[in-house]
């Protein structure tokens, strides 16, 4: 029981003046995946029975090397953008909640470099 | 924060229930099962079944409900005050979904007519929640005119389109039936302001005789305040009134985008 005016528990710590960023960023990495998963889907359902060098050349090609870092760079910023908001939704306790979201990131940030790096060094690559 | 299970105390005792009979010789009853609770006792709250003779009965929920306090069982409680919705007193879950009882009839019920008390918000008595958070909220958003303009000798002049923006805005009477249907209003409540308080914001939004509409924008723009709205939807379905409160929301995150061009 809080001897807090309910105004004073209502208005808590104000405003944090931002989650308008937030929010954009998640609509226009939306809008971007479309066209990109569509592009990754079909290009994945063409060539997944073609063997290892056809896979490797069509790497190769800088429109597609291009197209691969789009599509990792919209899909790993979105989904740490959807995560965060699972996260502020369901976990409780501010300490855990912080801390999840710290890890959520990095993890994302990690995944991405990997993603990037693992697309880079084929298409640059011999 | 998500309390996704009730407490121990909260849980439904099933086998408290008790069961008053419809008086012999009574045609056309149904059953009114009943949230109870009871603060002055320990128990944990259970549900009543009253049956009810329809043929000397009012159609509403709310006749049912004033007829069962009045001839069956006094104690049982609940808000009600104008019976006909227009002062949101009697706001309740009925049939599973939130509404007036004044405005809902009993004949749209099929089955047993199962009332509880708003969900997930802390219960005084029966089906009489605690609205304190729900009203402080509300003065939170600060619901009246701000203007730095000297007022003038007579009325603010508003022209009728700007007027018109208001239609579907001002006749909320803040029931809370939307934002106790919400799920992120369930979650982080204690946060996020919800849909009534979020359209009352935008109604302050967008009178064109306010002139505080920056700083209206910048007390909302924050991630728990305003964008837990996640366009469930469940406030403009269950709204008694027809008004659709997460248009309002969706145009104040059209306004914040707008503003950052």
């Amino acid at each position: 029981m809080s001897l807090r005016s309910p105004l004073s528990q209502a208005r808590g710590l104000g405003s944090a003046k931002d989650g308008v960023h937030h929010w954009w960023m998640q609509r226009l990495t939306a809008l971007a995946l479309i066209p990109l998963s569509l592009w990754f889907v079909f290009s994945i359902a063409r060539y997944h029975l073609a063997d290892y060098s056809t896979m490797i050349l069509w790497l190769h090609n800088p429109y597609v090397a291009i197209a691969l870092v789009l599509y990792f760079t919209a899909l790993f910023y979105h989904s740490a953008l959807g995560v965060q908001v699972v996260i502020e939704d369901y976990v409780a306790g501010e300490a855990l909640k912080l801390g999840s979201i710290v890890l959520m990131k990095l993890a994302h940030f990690a995944l991405a470099a990997a993603s990037i790096f693992a697309v880079l060094k084929i298409a640059f690559g011999a | 924060m998500a309390q996704l299970t009730l407490p121990k105390n909260s849980k439904i005792d099933k086998a408290a229930g008790k069961t008053f009979k419809a008086p012999a010789g009574a045609k056309n009853v149904r059953a009114f099962k009943i949230y109870r609770y009871d603060p002055d006792t320990q128990a944990n709250p259970r549900v009543d079944t009253y049956e009810v003779d329809m043929d000397a009965c009012g159609p509403m929920v709310l006749d049912a409900l004033i007829k069962i306090k009045n001839e069956i069982d006094s104690t049982l409680t609940f808000r009600r005050s104008c019976r006909e919705g227009i002062c949101g007193s009697c706001a309740m879950n009925i049939d599973g979904t939130n509404t007036l009882a004044c405005l809902h009839a009993c004949g749209d019920v099929k089955g047993d007519v199962k009332i509880y008390p708003l969900p997930h918000m802390p219960v005084v008595k029966d089906l009489v929640p605690d609205l304190t958070h729900f009203y402080a909220q509300y003065a939170s958003i600060e619901p009246w005119l701000k203007t730095d303009t000297p007022p003038p000798t007579r009325e603010r002049l508003q022209s009728e389109e700007d007027r018109a923006k208001l239609d579907g805005l001002y006749e909320c009477i803040l029931c809370a039936c939307c934002s106790t249907s919400c799920p992120s209003y369930w979650w982080n409540g204690d946060r996020y302001l919800g849909p009534a308080i979020l359209m009352a914001a935008y109604r302050w939004l967008v009178d064109s005789r306010d002139e505080a509409t920056g700083e209206r924008l910048d007390q909302l723009e924050d991630p728990f305040k305003l964008y837990r709205c996640h366009t469930i939807l469940n406030c403009s379905r269950t709204c008694p009134k027809g008004l659709n409160p997460a248009k309002a929301i969706a145009e104040t995150k059209k306004m914040l985008v707008e503003r950052r061009g």
